[in-house]
């Protein structure tokens, strides 16, 4: 049965159809494994990112230093494969907990000072890439065989897709962020923070623990993505990924989640993602246009959402207003 | 029943200290299993300060509390609600964005392997709504129903979690008459299984008729407990005030009406209310009585132009006016006190004194500021005037209570001298005292020549002071009463006569 609250889901996923076969209508070869697999490795890192930023938005909160945690997870990696002798999955290990702690610490000051979380993000965000620079302002190659093993692992499509690594390891993060937001109780938590922080704490939802958790996700999977951005480009750099949280929401926002917090699905910022993708592909198989075109039309596509958003709250609360009377079996 | 050996719940000498006050003192309180225990008192009595410490809301400074012969001091509402104590609020329940089902088993759904079970949480919900007489799609955003089928799944939700003791804070503040009765039979059903039921109300006559007795506090300390079947609506006033009230219904006094003022013709707005035509005097006061959802409030609106109307015109004074927003409305002396007062009427962070100016420097403009001592001068004297008690003129304004604020917010809109002045439930949700200072406050203003139209629930204070009464019924003007027409069967009367030849709106 489609409700209204699936009708964002909905938008997103026909948005990519309709935008899909558009494209592939003009350029067929559009419509092959190999672009499919480009989307998914391309893509990799921003949406792991997003699935963080996904839980954030659905509890009402945002965050702002996403971008910057991936670029310290990058120079982090480079610099200790560079200077120590430590296995790249130690560091892994290692840039995670530092990462995930990070996160959780941010959520502790806006659970316990009562700050925007807003202002506290963005705190963070001058922290991690303050943090980045001080580690290293140049770039630093990684070149440790191991990182060549995990980048040479891919998976070939019959019609010549290379399927890597770390597309699979944002497809799982997707499926595993999905499960977590709509079939634990903790997802259940963070819906009901979106929905309203003081009516959650009357019924009994643990809002210290569940403030600290999300933004430990949150932190944690920028640090993922920070690792999965360092087989992408083998480097770790201090000024990568600048801007990253503002592509990360806009993916969550068309992906039809509320950014006031309360409704939305983490599979709608996957599709969120591919549009981002697709409308970078299309771009790249035109030849002609600018790149800068892909900010103007997901802006112009954010604006859409934007006003979707708006209608729905619209229509739903029209149609309150017309169920007034006692309990009406549906 | 009340003879029980020993009560479910218990306080002894509960105390709880403010900065400056104390809110609580030595409080004691029996609930048994299988009693609805009324808890009366006027605004700032102490009624939420008790609730809150007996849920844990707030840490007491003195006093025992035993459940079931048990000590207990809950740290938190979660806390309490583990040891058997459920709690209803009136307005902050259950969450919007969440389904029915959702909400009703928040923190306690059924898992299977580990992940939440969706299909057993639904049916779990179907059966349990159904036992509490609703028949709902539990599937359903929880938006989709009334807030009486809220109410009632926030009643099912706290039951269900805590099965000792519930205590509902003004559950049925915002229903209708109809709905207070399906809420009262959740209450009975709940009664019967033995739980304790504290419920807390402004309406006296919904409290005698579903409680079983009745404590009374004023000014934080317990000044009475009482069998209800053996006092009166009158006794009980008496406690709670502490003086002899004047008789609550008011001899009527209708006034003779002026000049015309404001006339409305065939104004209408699709979807809100049907075309009606309006004409109110100086002196005089046009009271709107109808149900919940008649069309008061939408009248209310479309005439201080918060709604645009999309047929019809307004004149003042014969002359036709532009009503598109409410700049144009104040700009002919036009005022509204809203309904919701919450969301609506005060800007809870602001101080009194800055809530009382809002609406006069808003029509002074930004331009020509209101000096600080003239500001001082202005917000004193309506509080002196109206009698708003408070600590400070700087406190903020969400810290007084209903009834002052209620009385800040006429202050705001007497502070710019209307001639129109429209109030929208001006005696919802506030305390006994205040309510017959209002009403007396809405004489004055008519007295003195100010027209008013007043949208009430209470049929007893329009039938007081109105000089003519307009119900309303189904969007629509059904019958204006003049003179000593002007009774409350008269409007039940007009209220109920369709009502009764349209089916379709009892509940099948």
């Amino acid at each position: 049965m489609i409700r209204t609250t699936h009708l964002p889901l909905l938008v997103t996923l026909g948005t990519f159809v309709i935008a899909f076969a558009l494209c592939a209508w003009q350029y067929p070869a559009i419509f092959s494994t190999r672009v499919a697999a480009n989307l998914l490795t391309d893509n990799a890192f921003l949406g792991i990112a997003a699935v963080g930023m996904t839980f954030v938005i659905l509890s009402g909160g945002i965050d702002l230093s996403i971008g910057s945690v991936i670029a310290f997870t990058g120079v982090f990696l480079a610099v200790i494969l560079r200077d120590t002798n430590i296995h790249p999955l130690a560091a892994f290990a290692l840039v995670l907990v530092i990462t995930t702690a990070f996160g959780a610490a941010m959520g502790a000051v806006i659970h316990y000072l009562e700050m925007p979380a807003f202002i506290v993000t963005l705190a963070g965000m001058f922290l991690a890439r303050g943090a980045a620079y001080v580690l290293s302002t140049d770039s630093v190659p990684i070149t440790h065989e191991f990182f060549s093993t995990l980048q040479d692992i891919y998976w070939k499509a019959p019609s010549g897709g290379r399927f890597r690594l770390i597309g699979g390891v944002m497809l799982l993060t997707f499926i595993i962020g999905a499960i977590v937001a709509h079939r634990t109780k903790f997802g259940q938590n963070v819906f009901a923070m979106g929905g309203g922080a003081a009516t959650a704490r009357l019924m009994g939802v643990p809002l210290a623990s569940t403030t600290i958790r999300i933004y430990a996700i949150s932190g944690g999977l920028a640090g993922l993505s920070g690792i999965v951005f360092s087989l992408y480009t083998s480097a770790g750099y201090s000024l990568a990924t600048v801007g990253v949280e503002l592509d990360a929401i806009a993916a969550v926002v068309i992906g039809g989640t509320l950014l006031t917090g309360g409704y939305g699905f983490v599979a709608g910022t996957f599709f969120g993602i591919l549009i981002m993708g697709l409308i970078q592909t299309y771009i790249v198989f035109d030849g002609s246009l600018s790149s800068w075109w892909t900010k103007i039309v997901i802006g112009g596509l954010l604006f859409a959402f934007i006003l979707l958003q708006k209608g729905l709250t619209w229509a739903t609360r029209t149609g309150k207003r017309q169920s007034t009377g006692l309990a009406t079996p549906s | 029943m009340p003879d029980q050996p020993t009560p479910m719940l218990q306080a002894r000498g509960v105390t709880k200290y403010f900065p400056g006050t104390i809110a609580l003192d030595d409080v004691d309180i029996d609930l048994f299993g299988g009693e609805v225990h009324a808890l009366l008192g006027e605004n700032g009595a102490g009624k939420s300060t008790l609730i809150k410490c007996l849920t844990g809301a707030y840490r007491r400074d003195e006093g025992t509390i035993t459940l079931e012969g048990e000590p207990v001091s809950p740290a938190s509402t979660a806390e309490s609600l583990s040891l058997g104590i459920g709690t209803v609020y009136q307005e902050v329940n259950l969450l919007p964005n969440l389904t029915v089902a959702e909400n009703l088993f928040l923190g306690r759904q059924p898992t299977r392997f580990g992940m939440l079970s969706r299909k057993k949480m639904v049916n779990l919900a179907r059966k349990t709504l159904a036992e509490f007489g609703l028949d709902i799609d539990p599937a359903e955003p929880l938006t989709s129903y009334s807030v009486a089928v809220r109410q009632v799944v926030a009643i099912a939700r706290a039951a269900e979690m805590s099965g000792k003791v519930l205590i509902l804070d003004e559950p049925t503040a915002s229903l209708d008459r109809e709905e207070v009765q399906l809420l009262f039979s959740v209450i009975r059903k709940l009664r019967d299984r033995g739980l304790a039921i504290i419920f807390i109300t402004h309406f006296l006559d919904q409290v005698f008729e579903i409680s079983d007795r009745a404590t009374v506090l004023r000014n934080g300390q317990n000044v009475g407990m009482r069998r209800l079947a053996e006092v009166t609506q009158k006794d009980i006033v008496t406690l709670m005030l502490g003086r002899q009230l004047e008789e609550r219904i008011h001899v009527r006094s209708g006034g003779t009406a002026g000049e015309l003022l404001v006339s409305a013709d065939t104004l209408s707005k699709r979807g809100m209310i049907e075309p009606f035509s309006l004409d109110i005097h100086k002196s005089e006061v046009v009271g709107l009585a109808g149900l919940l959802g008649s069309g008061r409030t939408e009248t209310a609106n479309l005439l201080f132009g918060a709604v645009q109307s999309d047929h019809g015109d307004v004149k003042v004074k014969g002359k036709k006016i532009r009503l598109s927003n409410p700049r144009d409305a104040i700009s002919h002396g036009f005022a509204l006190c809203p309904e919701d007062r919450k969301t609506e009427g005060i800007v809870g962070e602001l101080s009194v004194r800055d809530n009382i100016i809002l609406a006069l420097q808003a029509r002074q403009g930004w331009s020509r500021p209101l000096s600080r001592s003239k500001i001082n001068e202005i917000a004193e004297h309506y509080v002196e005037a109206l009698d708003i008690r408070l600590a400070s003129l700087d406190m903020p304004i969400r810290l007084l209570s209903g009834g002052n604020q209620q009385k800040a917010l006429l202050a705001r809109w007497l502070a710019t001298d209307p001639d129109f002045l429209i109030l929208d439930e001006p005696t919802r949700g506030i305390d006994v005292g205040a309510h017959s200072e209002i009403i007396s406050l809405i004489e004055d203003l008519r007295d003195k020549g100010m027209a008013l139209l007043v949208a009430s629930s209470e049929m007893e204070e329009l039938v007081a002071y109105s000089t003519r009464v307009i119900v309303l019924k189904d969007r629509e003007q059904a019958c204006e009463l003049t003179g000593d027409d002007i009774t409350t069967a008269n409007i039940v009367h007009a209220i109920t006569d369709e009502t009764l030849e349209r089916p379709s709106n009892a509940r099948t």
